[in-house]
């Protein structure tokens, strides 16, 4: 579309890599070539590199030593590492794994893998606003328990959930707490150790970082099987040749973001509220999705009744605006997301819903414009809608 | 994702609103699957005098509804009939493969307003 603004406020979706980030990651692929696994001088460059960057994530979450975070290709080889890892290695204690209704895709469908093959999973359900139910997690809980995955937020309605808590139930029993920190690292400072973190998933990109390159972060002692044989690299959790430059730029950007993060999270807040506010006071039956305060920075979630999403993103398109919806529209699977259903909404409130994800890159001026637009484009999207009551329709 | 021919469409609908009088109404889908359309008809001597349309759903759910107005407009009730879902598409230039079920559903629409004239007209009203 040939708009003259460009504003995106996609940031959950994809993320620039910092410019600082790729000027470190740069000499690893020029000059620092060699295989940290080499016993010559080439590789000793890129196995510094990679001890480096390994302590710089630690660093950032707090990890007690930099051993316990384990290199893999993002978030989705991370959840699927913690959750089948423990699986497998723990079936000994027991065979029950306890999440939430609205995690990640690379969260459930490991689950239910799992019930596939012999183990338990129990969804737990969620409140409007898309809290855990810590009462039903508690009832949940079994001697069988080996896992609870909870994420740290969730990406799509911003909602964070309580994980301290958590963890305290959690550890009553006998069971690991893995957290799949991917839509919150970055913007809200996670600390393992305070808030009881076995297993913690985390990703490059969300901390403008290269794409493709994760982490996990397993507290020492953590009993779990690798799902990736091979040449033993990682301790022999996660086979394979290091990605030295990605790594390397995981760990600038994991560097940038312990220095950078309250400031920028402070005013990604500011705006956040000033799109949210925005949006709902010029627009009739708007609502905000997921917790007014329990919520990360980034994340201004709202839902229009009447019309459907795809058709917004299209018109916000025209426009120069690029964001996101939870319809199905926008998706493979023609269902509305399972995270909007879980907190309670009707289809058609679901498929009403848009996301914006604010960044780095965004202004004040931006969020006023993307205010300054809505209204119409709601309003054109009521006209043609069957559903709209007479009074709106003027 | 989308054709011109969609985008056009569904930034300048044609023949979208109501018909207060019509002579038949259609609905399919329901906003449970994210697109409903509702397609109004007046009929004249056999023939579709005016086709509206309003509908709940993507880009191209509106394009499509905006598409079989356009093909339906002063056909005789007969051809519109004939009118499938692929014509649309067609007409479109090609929908994502993901919307040629859920959001290509004007076509349906249109034959169910059909359908409500002739039950609200018998069959008098075919001749």
């Amino acid at each position: 579309m040939a708009a003259e603004k460009c504003v995106y406020m996609d940031y959950t979706a994809g993320k620039p890599v910092d410019a600082r980030v790729i000027e470190a990651m740069l000499p690893y692929m020029k000059s620092a070539y060699g295989n940290p696994a080499s016993l010559h001088s080439f590789g000793e460059e890129p196995r510094k590199a990679l001890d480096k960057a390994r302590a710089e994530i630690s660093t950032l979450i707090n990890a007690e030593r930099k051993e316990t975070v384990v290199f893999t290709s993002g978030a989705t080889e991370s959840n699927n590492m913690a959750i089948k890892g423990v699986a497998y290695r723990n079936k000994d204690r027991g065979t029950h794994i306890i999440t939430s209704s609205i995690e990640h895709m690379s969260v459930i469908n490991p689950c239910k893998f799992l019930k596939t093959r012999g183990f338990d999973a129990t969804f737990l359900p969620v409140d409007g606003y898309g809290t855990v139910n810590l009462e039903a997690l508690e009832k949940a809980l079994t001697e069988k328990t080996i896992l609870v995955s909870i994420m740290y937020a969730n990406g799509e309605i911003g909602t964070i959930q309580p994980i301290e808590e958590i963890s305290k139930i959690v550890h009553k029993k006998n069971a690991y707490l893995h957290v799949d920190a991917t839509a919150a690292n970055g913007q809200v400072l996670i600390d393992v150790r305070k808030e009881g973190i076995d297993l913690l998933t985390l990703s490059s990109n969300d901390v403008y970082g290269p794409k493709a390159i994760g982490a996990l972060y397993m507290k020492n002692g953590t009993r779990l099987e690798p799902l990736i044989h091979g040449g033993g690299q990682e301790r022999g959790l996660r086979s394979g040749t290091e990605n030295v430059a990605s790594i390397v730029g995981f760990g600038k950007a994991a560097e940038l973001a312990k220095a950078e993060m309250k400031t920028e999270s402070q005013r990604l807040v500011k705006m956040r509220d000033r799109l949210i506010k925005g949006l709902l006071d010029s627009i009739p039956y708007s609502f905000l999705n997921g917790h007014p305060t329990q919520r990360l920075p980034d994340n201004a979630a709202v839902r229009f009744s009447f019309i459907e999403g795809e058709s917004m993103l299209l018109s916000l398109d025209m426009l120069g605006v690029g964001a996101s919806s939870g319809s199905a529209c926008t998706t493979k699977t023609l269902e509305p997301s399972h995270v909007l259903m879980a907190i309670g909404l009707k289809h058609e409130e679901a498929h009403g819903s848009l996301l914006f994800t604010l960044g780095r890159q965004n202004t004040e001026e931006e969020v006023d414009y993307v205010v300054s637009i809505m209204p119409d484009i709601v309003k054109r999207l009521r006209v043609i809608s069957p559903l709209t009551p007479k009074e709106l329709k003027l | 994702m989308y054709t011109e021919k969609v985008m056009e469409l569904f930034r300048n609908p044609h023949n979208m609103g109501e018909i207060p009088d019509a002579d038949g109404i259609g609905t399919v889908g329901n906003p449970v699957c994210g697109d409903l359309m509702t397609i109004y008809i007046k009929v004249k001597d056999n023939r579709l005098e005016e086709v509206k349309f309003k509908t709940f759903g993507c880009g191209a759910a509106i394009a499509t509804s905006s598409m079989v107005t356009d093909l339906a407009k002063g056909k005789t009730l007969e051809e519109a009939l004939k009118i499938t879902r692929a014509d649309v598409a067609n007409e479109l230039g090609g929908l994502p493969p993901v919307k040629m079920h859920c959001s290509n559903l004007a076509a349906d629409a249109l034959h169910v307003a059909i359908e409500d004239y002739h039950k609200k007209h018998g069959e008098e009203a075919k001749k």
